[in-house]
This record gives C-alpha cells, sequence and structure tokens, in this order.
C-alpha cells in the first residue's frame, strides 16, 4: 500500500516570496506526523495545499492517491475521506453543538454516530448549548468532532491547541491518540515542541519554506546522541563536565566525596534546544 | 445523500441561523414595513386621480423587498460567512456546493414571501393599497416576484465575491442599495426624477421592477403617467432576463470560499 500522504520538492510563492521552498515528505497509513515551525514558516500553506484549498506553484502532491490541486468531479468523494480542522474559526455562531455535528454528518457516506462524537469530544453537557457561548477549548472540540465526523482516513489538524490551558491540552492529546488507535492518520502542524512530543511518530521541522530535518522525536537534531552536561558544586565553585559515558564519570566523582556528590545534575540537549539550534541558525 | 434532499437539510440550518440573530430578522424583514408606514403616513398626497402617494410607494417598496431578501442579505451575509470560515469549512466537507446554493435560495426565498406578504397585508389594511383584481395581474405580480428575486439572489452572490471584508461588507451594499431605491422610483415619483437620473438608473433591474409592480397594484390607466406612458411590460421581461444571465455568469465568477 503506497503512502497515505506524498509529497515531492512541492513549491510555493506569494509576490516572489517563497512561503514553500521545495518540501518533500512522505506519511505512512496510522502515523501521526508533525510539522512543527515558527509562525510564518510555511506550514499553513503546506497544509493547505495538501488539503486541496491553495494551488501550488510546482512539484507533486498525492493524499490518499489524488492530486488535491485537480480532483475534478472525484473532489466529492476524495473530501468523504478527509477530515480538516482549520486555523481558528468563529462560524455557526446561532446553531447548537448536536445540530451542528448532526447537520455535517450528512455530507458524508460514512458518517460515524454523531451522538458518540460530542460524546467523544467531551461536549455532552454542551450539546444544547449555542456555538457562541462555547469557551476557546470547547469550541477547537467543535472543530475537531466536525473534523472526524466523517470517520476520515487521514485528519489534518492546523494549530489545535493555540490558546489551550495545560489541561485541556492534556485532554486534547489524549483525544488525538485515542482517534490514532482506531487507525486515523493523522498531520498535525504545532509551534509547540511538547505537543509534537507528547504525540508524533515523526515530526518535520520547517523553517523559511524548507524542511529542516524529518525525525522522530527522540533523535531529533541526534538529540540521543548528544553529550550529556554533569554538573556539580565542589571547593565552592560549581564544576562542569561535557561527557560521552555520565554514569561511569559520575561514579569517579563521587569516589571523591564521601556522600552525595553536591548539587548533581545531568542534563541532556532538550527537544526545545535542539529546535531553537535548528531554526535559529540563521540569526 | 441526494444533492437536493442535501439543499433542503441547508435551507433549514440556513432558516434556523437566520431566525436566531434577532438584529438580521429586524433588518431585513421589518425595515420595509417600517419604511412604508414612515413614508405612507408622512406623505399623503394625491399623486394623480386615484392613486396616492403611499400606493405608489407600496408598489416600489415589494420591489425594494426582493432586493432587501436577496442583494443586500446574500452581499452582506456571504463575505462575513467567508469571513469567519464557515465557508472554507464546509468547501473541505463532501458537500455539493449546488447544495449550498438551494439553501441560500431556500432562505431567500423564505424572506422573500414573508416581506411580500407582509408589506401587501399593511399596504392594503392602511394605506388603501388595492391588490391585484385579475388572474392576468396576479401571474404577472408572481413572474416579477420570482424573476426579481433570482436577479437579486445572483447579483448579491456576484456583489459577496467582490466585497472584501465581511465586516466592510455593510457599508458597501447598504448606500448602494438606497441610493438605487432613491434614483429607481421607490421613494421618489420615478416620472419627477431629472431625466438624466432617469437614464441612468435604467441601466439597473431595480426601475424595471418598481415599474413592473406598478403596473401590477396602480390603475391600468396610471401608465400614461409613466415616462414611456406606457408599462413596457415586454420590455421588463426582457432586461430582468439579460441581468439574471450576466448575474449567474458574475456570480460563478467571483464566487470565493475564503480570503486568500
Amino acid at each position: 500500500m503506497s503512502a497515505a500522504i506524498e509529497v515531492l520538492d512541492l513549491r510555493k510563492s506569494y509576490g516572489g516570496q517563497e512561503a514553500v521552498a521545495g518540501i518533500s515528505l512522505s506519511i505512512e497509513h496510522g502515523e501521526i506526523y508533525a510539522i512543527l515551525g515558527p509562525n510564518g514558516a510555511g506550514k499553513t500553506t503546506t497544509v493547505e495545499i495538501l488539503e486541496g484549498f491553495r494551488s501550488r506553484d510546482s512539484g507533486s502532491v498525492f493524499v490518499l492517491g489524488s492530486d488535491p490541486g485537480s480532483l475534478g468531479i472525484h473532489g466529492s468523494a476524495w473530501r468523504n475521506r478527509i477530515g480538516i480542522v482549520l486555523q481558528s474559526t468563529s462560524d455557526a455562531a446561532e446553531l447548537t453543538v448536536a445540530e451542528t455535528v448532526h447537520h455535517f454528518s450528512h455530507y458524508y457516506t460514512k458518517p460515524k454516530d454523531p451522538d458518540s462524537v460530542i460524546e467523544l469530544v467531551g461536549l455532552t453537557d454542551k450539546r444544547d448549548a449555542k456555538i457562541r457561548t462555547l469557551s476557546g477549548g470547547q469550541r477547537r472540540r467543535l472543530d475537531v468532532a466536525l473534523g472526524i465526523i466523517g470517520a476520515p482516513e487521514i485528519l489534518f489538524l492546523d494549530e489545535p491547541t493555540t490558546g489551550f490551558d495545560p489541561e485541556a491540552r492534556r485532554a486534547f492529546w489524549e483525544l488525538i491518540l485515542a482517534l490514532k488507535a482506531e487507525g486515523t492518520t493523522i498531520l498535525l502542524t504545532t509551534h509547540y515542541l511538547d505537543e509534537a512530543e507528547a504525540l508524533a511518530d515523526r515530526v518535520a521541522v520547517i523553517n523559511a519554506g524548507k524542511i529542516v530535518e524529518i525525525a522522530t522525536p527522540e533523535t531529533l537534531g541526534g538529540r540521543h546522541l548528544a553529550k550529556a552536561t554533569i554538573s556539580w558544586s565542589e571547593n565552592g565553585a560549581t564544576q562542569k563536565k561535557i561527557s560521552e559515558n555520565p554514569t561511569q564519570d559520575v561514579i569517579e566523582i563521587a569516589a571523591r566525596f564521601k556522600g552525595d556528590i553536591p548539587e548533581l545534575t545531568i542534563t541532556r540537549p532538550s527537544l526545545e534546544d535542539i529546535y531553537l539550534t535548528m531554526i535559529g541558525g540563521k540569526e | 445523500m441526494t444533492t437536493f434532499r442535501l439543499g433542503l437539510l441547508r435551507g433549514n440550518i440556513e432558516i434556523k441561523q437566520f431566525m436566531r440573530q434577532r438584529e438580521s430578522v429586524i433588518f431585513t424583514l421589518f425595515f420595509p414595513v417600517l419604511l412604508l408606514f414612515i413614508f405612507g403616513s408622512v406623505f399623503k398626497d394625491t399623486i394623480a386621480p386615484g392613486v396616492t402617494f403611499s400606493q405608489y410607494f407600496v408598489a416600489g417598496m415589494i420591489a425594494s423587498g426582493l432586493v432587501n431578501s436577496g442583494f443586500q442579505q446574500l452581499a452582506i451575509n456571504i463575505p462575513i460567512e467567508r469571513d469567519n470560515g464557515a465557508l472554507k469549512r464546509l468547501r473541505g466537507t463532501p458537500m455539493s456546493p449546488i447544495a449550498f446554493f438551494i439553501g441560500k435560495a431556500i432562505l431567500v426565498f423564505l424572506s422573500m414571501i414573508i416581506q411580500v406578504v407582509m408589506l401587501l397585508a399593511f399596504g392594503a389594511l392602511f394605506f388603501h393599497l388595492h391588490l391585484p383584481h385579475s388572474g392576468a395581474l396576479w401571474l404577472r405580480f408572481t413572474w416579477l416576484v420570482l424573476l426579481g428575486s433570482a436577479c437579486s439572489t445572483v447579483l448579491g452572490i456576484a456583489l459577496a465575491g467582490i466585497i472584501k471584508s465581511g465586516r466592510g461588507a455593510p457599508a458597501v451594499v447598504s448606500p448602494f442599495v438606497i441610493v438605487l431605491q432613491f434614483i429607481s422610483g421607490v421613494f421618489f415619483v420615478f416620472s419627477s426624477l431629472p431625466s438624466w437620473m432617469q437614464q441612468f438608473s435604467a441601466l439597473f433591474p431595480l426601475k424595471w421592477l418598481t415599474q413592473g409592480m406598478r403596473s401590477v397594484f396602480l390603475p391600468a390607466n396610471f401608465a400614461s403617467q409613466e415616462v414611456a406612458h406606457s408599462w413596457e411590460i415586454g420590455k421588463i421581461a426582457l432586461i430582468l432576463i439579460a441581468w439574471l444571465v450576466a448575474g449567474t455568469f458574475l456570480a460563478m465568477r467571483s464566487f470565493k470560499w475564503s480570503r486568500q
């Protein structure tokens, strides 16, 4: 079976400015794939080309075997198999949650049960509330409900948790992992590192329209190979040692002390350190 | 589900959203009746033997009601729905665009019926509006309403495609409609307007629609008071059809699902 999403040398310019400058990626069925990058890196442009909302200048794109840029009369059948959660929306303010989810279920040939989708996104208490009365996080969960009501094979999530409090974000992550467990392929854009780390099987870091690296969150930027920094207090000063064998080194240092090594820490670069190095390379 | 059934469901959703916004209900549905009360109460003069200004005005207001329910409503609401992401969300689903437009047409049709019935009822009750007294006049009234609404709808969609932002839409559309009403013989007796204004307004469909409505609601001999000394029914039909065709073409060209 071919990849769920296949992109080769994708390019798109706006007024001479290259927003997407040659992106290639391949996303497997059932994978959660995160596109990570700062604002204006080209994340949304890339995803909107894959969703069929924007045209491209060059490159090839296949989503579920079809080119979203030339769907023609097959557009409806193709859209029946994908789900899209756009960046912030404020539509349908006067409808209730239940009305909206039930209505959208009619668009698809094999929708999920609307009431269980409302349950899944945790809006059962709000099912009869007007959408304009929902909080930002509740609105976003409704967006996801509308994105998954058609039981999509691929779900696109564009910066899904922007503006969430930490608790709402955790709840949202569980929802996304539950969808993955059902076999949904998920393409996620985010500028939150912890989100990519918690959810993604693979991460593509993009900056200025180009892919900087594609890796698992654990190995991004050679993080797993990076040397550890040992830090402790000795002779009234903070000592530091960059180490390839921190366990051995700590044993040696410990030998110099009778008990605990004072103020001992062993750190490896966090995903954030790696990421900032990657996107800040030009500064 | 067939596109047609989906269109009916869209119509249901459109009506729910419309009816739950009190401002839009008042502005769109009751505004023409309110204007009728004000103008009808202020101007009680007779403009020809047996014809009061308020009768003349009701005919024009019914034509304006069609502009309100189609053109004005769509040219304001579609840009708002484009800005708030509603259209883009729909575009990302398998729903056929045809179902979307069926839904809009249902909303326009319903608000048009409500307005026309209210104007006829209030006009007949308070302002001596004579309802058409022959089957032939009712038939003419029906095709004028249907053709006028269709024109109004496609031109509203066409203008919506040109308007850049939802927030600015009312500021573009409302003055345009008001000016059109002033120069097309709604607020003033058309034959009393300067001839350059008459000729300019003849470029737009509202002038022809109001003239058609006068032919339905005013005595037959009032035709001699018209600028052309005739109702020009055939010409009205032709011009409205031409606008319908041009408007459909423009609407298909200009419609956009999202701000780009």
